[in-house]
């Protein structure tokens, strides 16, 4: 049995290495979703504030702010909306005196991320199985 | 004194988990006051909390696996140097973090914002202990019992997805975000599958130990167990981007299997109890306590995860308190109650405690206190949850609303949150004072 156990635990290993070297070099058929040099910098100002403690992307990170994948596309949002917020804060937000460089590098983030798809979709039809159709994408 | 290691780990755990309430109640708080110790922000109050949990759930599981092998291998450990070189690697890594938090210095990404350099030692300190464990393990010829499986893959697998969570760094994978952010999650399912191969181990390293049945860690039932437990460690990560725009196939592998995991080891926990007499029980009380409360919330945490993982249910869950429910319901209802459990044990035969009628009526009042400070906080979030989910989803209203919406079920949470953190006070305070005794008072007079 123990060999059996051994053999079986071999395979799935070999299994994840398969499926992690594929997930790895896949390149998720878009080019649109490459970031430029900038949006690449201002990813790493998201990461040097913590941002993601409060924000999220694609609903993933903290639940004290809103949602910012599609900030800077939502109606009645945008790059000035979103720039108004950096450079001073809110009520909830502490003014993280983020220079004019930094700046403009998290909003070109912010605008390249937002390219890359919707958030929260609010049209959708489920199947009776539980899973998800969306009209103008791929069903789930 | 000669098992000053794993109590060391253990006391470490202890204050790490203690830290880790403080920092929690703290940001708890500042969710309904944002300028609550305003030197000390959220963003800041976040990772101190979370870092300090994840501490208290790896120095308390490593203390275990330093104390039950050498039981297992019936020889002393391959090198208490190497232990105790892991230890102050771990320690000191671990105040460094503390103090880049404190001072707003970041870098990383959710969960290890930490500057990224700080990798290093937490991955040299895993190799110490990866090291000592195998040389320990292979000192011996035996059959492996299941718990040894768990800690094995448990290790291995922390080192590999640990390593994957910075590949964010790598030149192609930082040009595409929906990849980095695919790989990120892929990497983090796993490495919370690595930590409770390494809790579940130690739940059925227990189970053996109070129950003194060998078979129970043997059985068939507890490998098929493990290999669910395997499989979901390594495919079973995807519901956590279901909303991220990755190829349909990551996405629903295997969420089926990830959610019959838990199902086998309440089954274990189940029938163990079921043949459990009288004074097995009553030598470890506290540990038998701890780990019913962990079968408790294995059904619960059971019934959410495979609510939430429906995708058209997880369409207004994904993003709100509901995942905050699921994960804290998981780390403090079945990681916690398993690893105090093990503490307990391991306190209890290394220094004899005995807890007089008032101390253990303390320690019993703290564990109901904890248990139903949990269900109040658990339902708290999956309400405030809904409620989110409904609002922006359906409802169209703005994240404004939505959190005037739910502040009084925040208000429920932020004070269930404080009478978690009074409970496990009232747990951990005679334990800590014994270890306190044992580590540092007892090796002055050794």
């Amino acid at each position: 049995m123990i060999r059996l156990y051994r053999f079986f635990y071999f395979l799935l290993f070999v299994c994840f290495a398969i499926y992690s070297f594929y997930i790895f070099f896949d390149n998720y058929g878009s080019g649109t979703k490459h970031l430029s040099v900038n949006a690449q910098e201002g990813k790493l100002v998201f990461q040097k504030y913590n941002c993601i403690s409060c924000h999220q992307l694609y609903g993933l990170g903290g639940y004290m702010g809103p949602d910012l994948t599609n900030v800077i596309s939502e109606v009645g949002k945008g790059r000035i909306f979103a720039k108004a917020f950096i450079k001073n804060g809110s009520v909830k937000m502490p003014n993280l005196n983020i220079s004019q460089t930094e700046e403009e590098l998290l909003l070109d983030f912010l605008t390249e991320i937002d390219a890359t798809g919707k958030s929260v979709v609010k049209e959708f039809d489920v199947t009776w199985y539980g899973t998800v159709k969306y009209p103008d994408l791929h069903e789930e | 004194m000669k098992n000053r290691l794993e109590l060391l780990f253990i006391f470490l755990a202890f204050l790490s988990l203690i830290g880790g309430l403080v920092f929690g109640v703290i940001a708890s708080i500042q969710f309904l006051i944002p300028d609550f110790i305003s030197f000390l922000p959220f963003y800041k109050t976040r990772p101190l909390h979370v870092s300090m949990v994840i501490g208290w759930i790896f120095l308390a599981s490593i203390g275990g696996i330093y104390h039950f092998i050498p039981v297992i291998i019936q020889r002393s450990l391959y090198s208490l140097k190497i232990g105790f070189l892991h230890f102050y690697l771990f320690l000191i890594t671990g105040l460094v973090i503390i103090i880049c938090f404190l001072l707003g210095k970041f870098g990383g990404r959710e969960y290890w914002e930490f500057p990224p350099i700080l990798s290093i030692p937490i991955i040299i300190s895993w190799i110490f202990f990866g090291w000592n464990y195998f040389k320990s393990i292979f000192q011996n010829s035996f059959k492996w019992p299941v718990y040894v499986w768990m800690w094995t893959t448990g290790i291995i697998f922390f080192l590999i997805t640990f390593s994957e969570s910075y590949f964010w760094m790598l030149p192609n994978v930082k040009v595409n975000i929906i990849k980095e952010l695919t790989l990120q999650w892929k990497s983090y399912g796993a490495l919370v599958g690595s930590w409770n191969m390494l809790v579940y181990g130690t739940a059925l390293y227990l189970m053996e130990k109070i129950k003194g049945d060998v078979k129970i860690a043997r059985s068939k039932i507890a490998f098929l167990s493990f290999f669910l437990g395997f499989i979901n460690l390594l495919f079973g990560w995807a519901h956590h981007i279901y909303n991220v725009p990755t190829p349909i196939w990551i996405r629903y592998t295997s969420y089926f299997i990830s959610m019959t995991e838990l199902l086998f080891i309440a089954k274990i926990i189940w029938t163990w109890k079921a043949s459990l007499n009288d004074y097995q029980k009553n030598s470890h009380i506290l540990s038998y306590k701890f780990i019913i409360s962990s079968d408790f919330w294995i059904f619960l945490n059971l019934i959410l995860a495979l609510v939430i993982s429906v995708p058209a249910i997880n369409l207004y869950t994904h993003g709100t308190h509901i995942t905050v429910a699921h994960a804290m319901g998981s780390t403090i209802g079945i990681n916690t109650t398993i690893l105090l459990a093990s503490c307990f044990y391991i306190i209890n035969i290394l220094t004899n405690a005995e807890y007089n009628s008032f101390k253990l009526k303390i320690i019993k009042s703290g564990i109901i206190g904890f248990n139903l400070c949990l269900v109040l906080f658990w339902l708290s979030l999956i309400v405030a949850g809904l409620l989110k989910g409904i609002g922006i989803v359906d409802e169209n209203l703005t994240f404004s609303e939505v959190m005037l919406e739910i502040q009084p079920l925040l208000i429920v949470f932020s004070l269930s949150g404080f009478g978690l953190f009074l409970s496990l006070l009232m747990i951990l305070f005679y334990p800590l004072q014994t270890l306190v005794k044992f580590i540092f008072l007892k090796s002055i007079t050794d």
